[in-house]
């Protein structure tokens, strides 16, 4: 009833609302279309007209760009980090929140204190000293030393996310299980875990776009080989940014997955986001 | 016996994580500050310097420049980010089919790491932006922004905005969602106009929303780095850096460990005074609707 009376009020201001949604959305999206277009297109076509629709399609700019960033090995890197810090972050910072939230002592509302506290600090502040006490450690296996850097610089926040949560479940639950003899671990991983889905799939969103992004710290601790999807689009930009296709054509690719990854998640990512946001 | 047990309990759950935490973000945070006060090469230190750092860090030129580019940023980057992403939101909560669709495009932006919208923009700005307006006759965008300081900062704010709208839109459409029906529906009875509506009673209901939102921007605007590089370079002639580029570059393109490290301390100091300052007031604001 209401909608129908609003709706039919205001058919001018919702076609209005309409238009601007399709006029900024095109505008948002306008970017990757130029990108995508362009990658399509010989150098010359480029730099002839920009806007221009391909006159033909090929396809030689992503093969040349995926063979000179070495588009697999850089997207394999990048799964490889993303995945295991991930992983490590879910086991590590339910197990600590679990902890901090059902032992409640001076000592555990002090860390907990301090793991809020150290959220504010930018890696800037930290990044200098870091290069100089880690760079023998990071010389040895440089991918377990960034999977080892993401876990201390991700553990405050998703500790945080999960403290949340676990403060909102009776203690009943716990103690039932314990009654039934069930020990630390097997109630933690058997009964609490599970209950703990919801943050799970924010803790994992937030975690996953943070490290699959992150540019500095790659740039600072990873060698040629190592690479991850970020750093070597930038290194293969730099080199061949007057090769305007090639470069859109890997600009491309290195857009992709996360996009592709976002569209098959979408709804996680969207409520991940708010409740990881509002906590 | 009970002290023993929870002892293990920090074992299992608490001591690795933790560990970790403290040998990652303490020990070089303590080292950091440490080591401002002497005179570290990168290497090793022989002597206390006191203050002596800091002195030359406020006494580097270029440094106030990257200080007053960086506010410049963050003030303008916070405005800006908020007010599109606040309309956004308002848009896409509004009753129209599409709304998902539009959502979806708003926050595409954000899933891709700032390098790689440095590097679009670069392509937009540079080639595609002069090469239509030689076609078309325009004269805005003859020569590409990014070679003037005033422009290339127009570019920077509109690639944050491009960039960062999308997320602060999903803060506010949870805000907004979160306002009960039945009171907008009486503000609405009672003869309120839209804008009324949304200035007396919406914003007021949802100034959490503002609160975290207005937190991110800001934080992020003290610590972009990534479209800064990308995008600008820090060109023309190192006008255009931003603090946390300053401090890459001063530490290891120059080799200024001692500076760099403080101008680090310093970074984190007015992150940490104007997040401070900023929840508080948001908080206030917060209680007193």
């Amino acid at each position: 009833m209401k909608t129908s009376k609003l709706a039919g009020g205001s058919a001018i201001a919702r076609k209005s609302i309409f238009a601007t949604g399709l006029v900024l959305s095109t505008a948002y999206f306008l970017p990757f279309v130029l990108v995508f277009i362009n990658a399509l297109k010989p150098k010359m076509d480029i730099l002839a007209n920009p806007l221009a629709w391909p006159k033909s399609v090929s396809w030689d700019n992503f093969e040349q760009a995926m063979q000179k960033m070495d588009f697999f090995r850089s997207l394999t890197n990048s799964i490889i980090i993303t995945v295991i810090s991930v992983s490590a972050l879910i086991i590590f910072s339910s197990m600590l929140a679990y902890y901090l939230a059902r032992t409640k002592t001076k000592f555990t509302k002090t860390v907990f204190l301090i793991l809020v506290a150290s959220m504010i600090v930018p890696f800037q502040a930290l990044m200098i000293p870091f290069m100089s006490i880690f760079a023998q450690f990071v010389s040895l296996n440089n991918r377990a030393a960034l999977v080892f850097f993401y876990i201390g610089f991700g553990v405050a926040l998703s500790t945080f996310l999960y403290h949340g949560f676990i403060s909102k479940i009776p203690t009943e639950i716990d103690e039932a299980a314990a009654m039934d003899g069930a020990n630390d671990l097997v109630l933690f991983w058997k009964i609490m875990f599970p209950m703990l889905r919801p943050v799970t799939a924010t803790v994992a969103i937030v975690n996953a776009l943070w490290i699959w992004n992150d540019f500095l710290l790659p740039r600072l601790v990873l060698t040629q080989e190592t690479q991850t999807l970020p750093l070597s689009t930038y290194l293969f930009y730099g080199q061949y940014s007057t090769e305007y296709g090639q470069a859109m054509a890997g600009l491309l690719l290195a857009v992709l997955p996360i996009i592709i990854f976002y569209l098959i998640l979408q709804k996680q990512f969207i409520s991940g986001i708010s409740t990881g946001a509002v906590k | 016996m009970k002290t023993k047990k929870s002892l293990s309990k920090f074992g299992i759950f608490a001591a690795l994580p933790l560990s970790i935490f403290f040998i990652v973000l303490a020990v070089p945070f303590g080292q950091g500050l440490f080591l401002t006060f002497t005179d570290w090469d990168g290497f090793g230190y022989e002597k206390f310097i006191g203050v002596g750092n800091y002195a030359k860090s406020f006494q580097d030129p270029e440094f106030w420049v990257t200080l007053t580019f960086t506010l410049k940023f963050v003030l303008v980057s916070l405005v800006a980010v908020n007010a599109v992403a606040f309309g956004l939101a308002l848009l896409v909560t509004a009753k129209l089919k599409s709304k998902n669709i539009f959502r979806t495009f708003f926050f595409v932006p954000n899933l891709i790491g700032g390098v790689v919208l440095g590097v679009i923009w670069q392509f937009i700005f540079n080639t595609a932006l002069v090469s239509i307006s030689s076609k078309f006759g325009w004269s805005i965008f003859q020569s590409s922004w990014l070679n003037e300081t005033d422009t290339a900062f127009w570019a920077l704010i509109i690639v944050t905005v491009w960039q960062s709208s999308g997320y602060m839109m999903i803060i506010y459409i949870t805000g907004l969602i979160s306002i009960e029906q039945d009171v907008i529906e009486a503000a609405r009875v009672d003869g309120a106009s839209a804008l009324r509506t949304l200035l007396a009673i919406k914003i007021p209901l949802m100034a959490q929303a503002f609160t975290i939102s207005l937190f991110l921007t800001l934080r992020g605007g003290f610590m972009a780095y990534d479209v800064n590089v990308a995008l600008t370079g820090g060109g023309p002639y190192r006008t255009t850096e931003l603090i946390s580029m300053h401090i890459f570059q001063d530490a290891f393109a120059y080799g200024n460990f001692g500076t760099g490290q403080s101008k680090a301390v310093i970074m984190f100091a007015m992150v940490a005074i104007a997040a401070l300052v900023q929840v508080t007031v948001s908080k206030r604001m917060e209680v007193q609707s």
